[in-house]
């Protein structure tokens, strides 16, 4: 099964960071509020909405399908893989996506979600969840064992 | 380390390295140090050569609840030790700005605000923004910068720029450096505001360690019930509670309780008003309640809305203390003073005492050029304004606090002011009365003496309490050079500090060397109030007031109070002395 990230009660965020900080740190192994695939940002003050930019995991990823490199491919399920030593650092994923969830570190390369969960589990309102969505062909296996940094 | 030292008057700025830094830890501790090494101890607060430091600490952004930015400086309020805290974003933007601390100095030729990230300082002209409002201005420079996110945006109103000492700096909308006089201080140097961006990355050394203490403490603190309170009804809660211990300064302290304090307590702020709960950035607690003050359009066209953010603290100052009886009309005077960038808790105190001079004939209406009734909010909101832009020596001279005011106008038997420094509200007994009179800043939460007072129950002895408050005070001062909220103090015990600071690569750090500094911090922070004229040899007796209105311990008695603080001299000396 493809997991993913999903937002489920933006209107709980209390705009604490933890899910960036825990991207940061896990992730990219960072103290960071910039390498992070997941973003809380407020729609222009902090007397507005809270709004939650992350990687949804479209089923056909318009990210993949402009990676001139093969450095995005589709991961079954939706969503995408990074192979950072294929990436040319050219940028047109970051255009392509719809969601404008894609920016880079100081070096160039995109940040992209991995789907690990690790922001989900670090989130104290269960505004996002880290959860299936949808069955692949099993190759993926269960992505708990892939997340970094544990 | 690196200090970030910027000088306001030829627009210039440099870094400096500073590895003897380090021995102090963050924070306030290096705050201190700079201090010492920056003020001018023969001129005026408000002297252009006067130094504003800000500093963060080493878990700062790095760890859970680390949210704060210390701000020390000379106070124009009480003209000797100022030290003031802020959080939402102000911590992390600065730890990702790449700087420890900043050092302020000299006037800017004209208005001007800052614009501080990892390339340095721009100084942008700010004189189309001189003049505006803490909100407006917030607004604008949003609008004006980039960012979004991870940037704190800290900023005067009127009552900075008109040099009034009972100005604070607002930061991020809902959070502030509060009480002894921060924002007259920016006003004297011509500084409107700082736009502070945290662009930086930082790689983590040793990643197992770190995460493995960062998931203890997160844990630790979302799991805390002692701390789940902070979340669900707020700080506001305190309300009732001290209601019900008969510790609630009300109606200028002529009571301990307020009879209407359901009608302003926490659970029906949120029942009618609770909009949104907010953390600072690094903080899975959330204890920021943001309400929605409400109320019918000037000219009937339906309503109009501004959302306020409510703590115990102001409600307490503007509420109880000024016979407010309504949510509605704290707000009324709260949403003036956010505006105006004052104080809240001075503000309250400081009407609250006007109001009482008026009633006794000590001034009349021509000082106050209004009446100024208790619990009629109308007075207030027009007295609050006049506070932050004085149209006349009385309003000039109570924006100078009560210490000031009484001075010049008498009446001090029934200023409440602790160490020259309006009080906190906690009517708790003789530990809050002594711990406000002689922590550094005169602030309750020097010394935590309320604590004390409301979970011993007058059940200790004079040793005990005075033993107590140095050490609470001291080890504070650890917890203020990390720079966390206090709110996580239970969770943040020197074991606990000492293995997090481990972790970040601390290695020399222990428990015990840990309470050291804390001592030794204090006494440089003495040591710059000698130098700035302050000694405990001078401190006053409070005012009457506080022995004529039981406490939550009952009636306190003077010559208990005197005793106490003869006890707390004797021990100070050589508890300092580390």
């Amino acid at each position: 099964m493809a997991r993913a990230i999903r937002v489920k009660d933006p209107d709980r965020c209390i705009g604490c960071y933890s899910c960036m900080l825990a991207c940061a740190r896990l992730v990219h192994r960072s103290h960071s509020l910039t390498k992070s695939a997941i973003r809380v940002q407020t729609r222009g003050g902090l007397q507005s909405k809270w709004g939650i930019d992350v990687c949804r995991a479209c089923p056909d990823a318009p990210c993949a399908e402009a990676c001139p490199t093969g450095a995005l491919i589709p991961r079954p399920g939706g969503g995408v893989s990074f192979n950072r030593n294929k990436c040319s650092r050219c940028g047109n994923c970051a255009n392509a996506c719809v969601l404008r969830v894609i920016h880079f570190d100081e070096e160039g390369y995109p940040i992209v979600c991995l789907y690990c969960g690790h922001c989900a589990r670090f989130c104290p309102q269960e505004v996002i969840v880290w959860e299936e969505i949808a069955p692949d062909s099993g190759r993926s296996g269960d992505r708990t064992q892939d997340r970094p940094g544990e | 380390m690196t200090v970030l030292k910027i000088d306001l008057e030829s627009s210039s700025w440099r870094l400096e390295e500073r590895e003897d830094l380090i021995a102090w830890l963050g924070g306030v501790g290096i705050a201190t140090q700079l201090f010492l090494e920056e003020a001018v101890w023969d001129k005026p607060p408000l002297a252009p050569e006067q130094p504003i430091i800000f500093a963060i600490g080493p878990l700062s952004g790095v760890y859970p609840l680390a949210t704060k930015v210390v701000a020390v400086f000379r106070s124009p309020l009480t003209e000797e030790w100022g030290e003031s805290y802020a959080g939402m974003r102000a911590a992390i933007a600065l730890r990702f700005a790449g700087y420890n601390a900043v050092v302020i100095k000299g006037k800017a030729p004209r208005p001007t605000y800052l614009v501080i990230d990892e390339k340095g300082v721009a100084f942008r002209d700010a004189r189309g923004v001189w003049g505006l409002d803490t909100e407006e201005t917030g607004r604008l420079l949003r609008e004006f910068e980039g960012g979004r996110g991870r940037r704190s945006i800290w900023r005067i109103g009127p009552a900075g720029e008109n040099l009034v000492p009972l100005a604070g700096v607002n930061v991020d909308t809902y959070r502030h450096f509060g009480r002894l006089g921060l924002g007259a201080l920016l006003g004297s140097k011509n500084l409107k505001a700082l736009v502070v961006l945290g662009n930086r990355s930082y790689p983590i050394k040793n990643p197992a360690a770190y995460n493995r203490m960062y998931e203890k403490i997160y844990r630790a603190v979302v799991g805390t019930p002692l701390l789940s309170k902070y979340h669900y009804i707020g700080t506001a809660e305190n309300i009732l509670t001290l209601n019900a211990q008969g510790s609630l300064p009300t109606l200028n302290l002529r009571a301990s309780r307020f009879e209407k304090a359901e009608e302003v307590s926490g659970e029906r702020f949120g029942r009618e008003s609770l909009f949104r709960i907010l953390a600072c950035a690094g903080c899975p607690l959330g204890c920021i309640h943001v309400g929605v003050y409400r109320r019918p359009h000037p000219k009937g066209a339906g309503y109009i809305s501004t959302t306020l953010a409510y703590d115990y603290e102001p409600i307490y100052a503007l509420g109880p203390m000024l016979g407010l009886d309504a949510v509605d009309k704290v707000y009324a005077l709260l949403r003036e003073v956010e505006a105006s960038g004052l104080d809240v808790i001075s503000t309250g105190v400081a009407l609250a005492w006007a109001t009482e001079a008026l009633e006794r004939g000590i001034i009349t209406e021509k000082e106050t050029l209004l009446p100024l009734r208790f619990g009629a909010v109308e007075g207030y909101v027009q007295a609050a304004r006049y506070l932050a832009q004085p149209p006349n020596d009385f309003y000039r001279a109570l924006g100078r606090g009560l210490r000031y005011a009484t001075r010049v106008y008498g009446g001090e038997d029934f200023a409440l002011i602790l160490g020259g420094h309006e009080m906190a509200g906690y009517h708790t007994g003789y530990a809050f009365l002594l711990g406000q009179s002689v922590g550094a800043r005169h602030s309750h939460l020097c010394n935590a003496g309320y604590s004390f007072d409301q979970t011993r129950k007058g059940n200790y002895t004079p040793e005990e309490l005075v033993q107590y408050l140095l050490e609470e005070e001291a080890w504070r001062n650890v917890l203020n050079s990390l720079v966390i909220c206090l709110f996580a103090r239970k969770v943040y015990t020197p074991e606990t500090t000492a293995e997090a600071l481990r972790a970040l690569g601390w290695e020399a750090v222990d428990p015990q060397k840990l309470l050291t500094l804390g001592r030794k911090i204090m006494r440089q922070k003495w040591e710059a109030k000698k130098r700035l004229g302050y000694t405990p040899e001078n401190l006053p007796l409070p005012p009457k007031r506080y022995f004529e209105t039981p406490s939550g311990q009952g009636l306190l008695n003077p010559e208990t109070y005197s005793a106490l603080l003869k006890l707390y001299r004797e021990r100070l000396a050589s508890w300092l002395n580390v």
